[in-house]
């Protein structure tokens, strides 16, 4: 029985939706930004499915960039998380309401 | 055979990780979950032939990026009270169902193989696809060059905006 690229790709419809549904549900802001990267790892599972059912490896190449982006995102996210907490002593997303009109 | 064990291994641990971050109270959990997801994905890239792509999660995500998680959870501290008042009264439901209902399309597609909208090749090739350090730098400095370049400014440019935000003080008035 052979696994077909199908299949990776609904595993990693599957860990989106839960990356998805964890960004709607959770209000701490570390958590909301870990399931952003569970997110894009979804996408790179579905790039490398998707390269390998095509015979093409760029799939591989834009998984790549994706990688880089993924980690410029988390350095400066974090560290706008930290300066939020050093403001406000908080890191729940409900609690900043400065910019509600 | 041997694949088909892993993927139902690696996927079980996969969606284990996945459900922990979502579900754990603590971050730290959270964070562990989330290592456990990167590295069962990991496998599955070495189990589709990305084996520099593998070696690089394994390295940047399961290595850097979830330090700098674990660091920043430390910094700001893990043991904070879960606030239990709940403002989203309908909207919990609510993202259940829709999930529920992309959940059973995607199941459906799974079941009927209908990935018409892309037509697959007629036969994989491995070798087409066998992700070594070689293969895979040929088209990143060929056809790919541009954006490599680009993705450096954008690393120097990230590195600078933490730097300039972590030695920020804010002035006082």
């Amino acid at each position: 029985m052979i696994v077909e690229p199908g299949w990776y790709m609904a595993l990693a419809a599957a860990l989106f939706l839960i990356g998805a549904m964890g960004m709607l549900l959770r209000r701490n802001a570390l958590v909301m930004f870990m399931c952003i990267e569970l997110m894009l790892n979804a996408v790179n599972l579905t790039l490398i499915a998707a390269g390998r059912a095509l015979n093409d490896l760029n799939g591989q190449v834009a998984v790549f960039f994706i990688l880089v982006v993924a980690a410029a995102e988390v350095v400066v996210g974090l560290a706008i998380i930290v300066s939020i907490f050093r403001l406000r002593a908080t890191a729940s997303v409900d609690e900043l309401s400065e910019l509600k009109g | 055979m041997v694949e088909l064990a892993l993927f139902a291994l690696m996927g079980l641990g996969a969606l284990a990780g996945a459900v922990t971050v979502v579900m754990a109270r603590n971050p730290v959990y959270s964070a562990m979950g989330l290592l456990a997801t990167l590295l069962s994905v990991a496998v599955l890239y070495v189990v589709q032939l990305a084996h520099l792509v593998a070696a690089v999660q394994v390295i940047v995500y399961a290595g850097a990026v979830l330090t700098l998680f674990l660091f920043v959870i430390m910094l700001i501290g893990v043991d904070q009270v879960v606030d239990t008042d709940e403002r989203l009264r309908y909207q919990r439901p609510l993202v259940g169902g829709v999930a529920g209902l992309i959940i059973l399309f995607a199941a459906a597609l799974t079941m009927l193989g209908d990935f018409d909208w892309v037509p697959p090749a007629t036969v994989m090739n491995p070798d087409a696809t066998n992700g070594t350090v070689e293969a895979v730098a040929v088209p990143l400095f060929t056809d790919w060059v541009l954006a490599f370049e680009a993705t450096a400014l954008l690393l120097t440019v990230a590195a600078a905006g933490a730097i300039a935000l972590a030695a920020y003080r804010r002035r006082r008035v």
